[in-house]
């Protein structure tokens, strides 16, 4: 479970980037976050993944509060959680199976596993065949694809998707919503943070409305009512 | 650590060199440079350690007594003189004897001049030769000398080995500050080369971090890369040392064979048993220093 209780996020004297933030997230939600550029989505992710401290509050991870998690351990806490971006971040100088055995080669994992774990991950976001394809040689969303599988790879519990369709044309986006959505009902929580509001009107998942740093609407899953 | 990620830092700090193969091959160079020069002033220091010994060896106190005194009374004070701590070796050389020595070198050819004398005429001459364990002490053994009765005169050379180690304090400091600038150089350049190769792998060492690398693993391949670099600089120029040296002794040894006495070089194995381990260490450790200290400034983990 993911819990926030009055977070708030300053980077310099001035307007909060996020204030008095509260939310929860039960284990296996797909919840998307919609907002305004500025209005502290990402400054949210960036404090999921302990990249930044809160100024004020405390955030728990499945029981874990992060503000006592050692510096030392903040690699091990990342293991779980998967992250994907809107301009993908694979690695340019290596291929498909390259880049997603790369999350595995970072924590360790003996080869012999990595070369069993691989390919079944390549098939689950169906670009098997393009194994010993470079990024250039793929579409945006087969790029995507990649970099899913490689969020993926070390089966973390959260998977935080920062404007996952940003860089997609309409149908891309709309394989990468279906993937993600496969990927949430394993059981993996999913959280989304996204521009498209025509996405996020009909998957009817819950959506958490942030604007100037504040939750100005939360609507749970299957709720048509929610229209920006 | 894991054996796997032990690996794969060593992998990554290869590739990194391959990457980034021009800055890495100017890192090496200067490195190479350093350990060269350092290798030769070594070489020098070290020779002309051995000459100072060599001459220090050679040098002797000569103790002549008073006339009248006999040969057993002059043993006596040698007795007493060979109980100072000083004193590595000495030799007693009787009138006769110094006498004989003499007739060696200045009647050589015309021993017929020599037979005019009827008497010793070095009858006074009788002398001991006193060799040092230390140059440095012999002002204190010559007051010593000078101190006993019975004792005429003592004459001390020491105008060689004096000189020798004179150079060589002089050689050791100007070495030792041209070392020094160079490995600034050789620190330099690595901290240039591994900024430039941080800077070229920053978007895979943020995912890297996202993903969950331990700081270590993040860190180990630009470390790995600085030792590489360290080891082969050093490693080219022992090496081509070792070769230039055997070829130099050689060529001096039949060349000049004259100067032979006085230039008596180290043999390459006795030098290069103390300069492998020393440039090697040196050079992997400059790389290592090199590497943590751009690290620390550009690889906030």
């Amino acid at each position: 479970m993911i819990k926030l209780e009055h977070v708030s996020k300053s980077y310099s004297a001035g307007i909060p980037a996020l204030n008095d933030v509260s939310l929860e997230i039960e284990d296996g939600e797909f919840v998307f976050i919609v907002g305004d550029s500025g209005s502290g989505k990402s400054t949210m992710i960036k404090l999921l993944l302990k990249e930044l401290e809160p100024s004020a509050g405390t955030i728990t991870i499945n029981g874990k509060n992060l503000g006592r998690i050692r510096r030392r351990q903040i690699p091990k806490f990342r293991r779980n959680i998967g992250v994907v971006f809107q301009d993908f971040r694979l690695l340019k100088d290596r291929n498909v199976y390259e880049n997603i055995a790369f999350a595995q080669k970072v924590i360790g994992e003996p080869t012999r596993n990595i070369k069993k774990k691989v390919p079944s991950f390549l098939s689950m976001v169906g670009l098997a065949a393009k194994y010993r394809s470079y990024p250039k040689e793929l579409s945006g969303g087969e790029q995507q694809r990649v970099a899913i599988a490689r969020a993926l790879i070390n089966e973390p519990s959260i998977l935080l998707a920062d404007e996952p369709t940003g860089n997609l044309d309409n149908n891309n986006a709309w394989e990468i919503m279906k993937l993600l959505e496969e990927v949430n009902n394993r059981g993996t929580t999913v959280i989304v943070v996204t521009h498209n509001m025509e996405i996020v009107k009909v998957m009817k998942k819950r959506v958490i409305t942030v604007q100037k740093g504040v939750i100005v609407g939360d609507s749970k899953a299957g709720d048509t009512a929610y229209e920006n | 650590m894991k054996i796997n990620t032990f690996f794969y830092s060593i992998q990554q700090g290869f590739k990194n060199i391959a990457r980034n193969s021009m800055f890495s091959l100017a890192s090496m160079a200067t490195m190479a440079a350093c350990i060269f020069m350092f290798g030769i002033f070594y070489i020098l220091v070290f020779n002309v350690n051995a000459m100072v010994q060599d001459a220090e060896e050679s040098v002797a106190i000569t103790v002549f007594f008073d006339e009248g005194l006999s040969e057993d009374e002059i043993k006596e004070i040698g007795k007493e003189i060979a109980k100072r701590t000083e004193v590595r070796e000495m030799d007693f050389v009787s009138a006769e004897e110094a006498w004989e020595s003499f007739k060696e070198v200045y009647f050589e050819g015309n021993e017929e001049y020599a037979s005019g004398f009827s008497e010793n005429p070095l009858a006074n001459s009788a002398n001991y030769a006193i060799y040092l364990k230390d140059v440095s002490k012999q002002t204190s053994l010559v007051t010593y000398l000078e101190s006993i009765e019975g004792i005429r005169d003592v004459k001390q050379s020491q105008s060689v080995a004096e000189t020798l180690t004179e150079f060589n304090k002089i050689l050791s400091i100007v070495s030792g500050g041209i070392i020094a600038i160079l490995l600034c150089v050789a620190v330099f350049l690595i901290n240039n080369t591994i900024t430039v190769g941080i800077a070229v792998r920053r978007e895979e060492i943020a995912i890297m971090k996202l993903i969950g690398a331990t700081d270590y693993l993040v860190r180990a391949p630009f470390i790995v890369e600085g030792i590489i670099i360290g080891l082969i600089g050093a490693a080219a120029p022992l090496v081509l040392l070792y070769v230039l040296y055997d070829k130099v002794v050689l060529y001096v040894a039949e060349k000049f064979a004259f100067v032979g006495s006085l230039l008596e070089f180290v043999s390459p194995h006795t030098l290069f048993q103390g300069l492998v381990p020393i440039g090697l260490l040196l050079g992997v450790g400059i790389g290592f220093l090199g590497s943590i200290w751009t690290i620390r400034k550009h690889l906030k983990v």
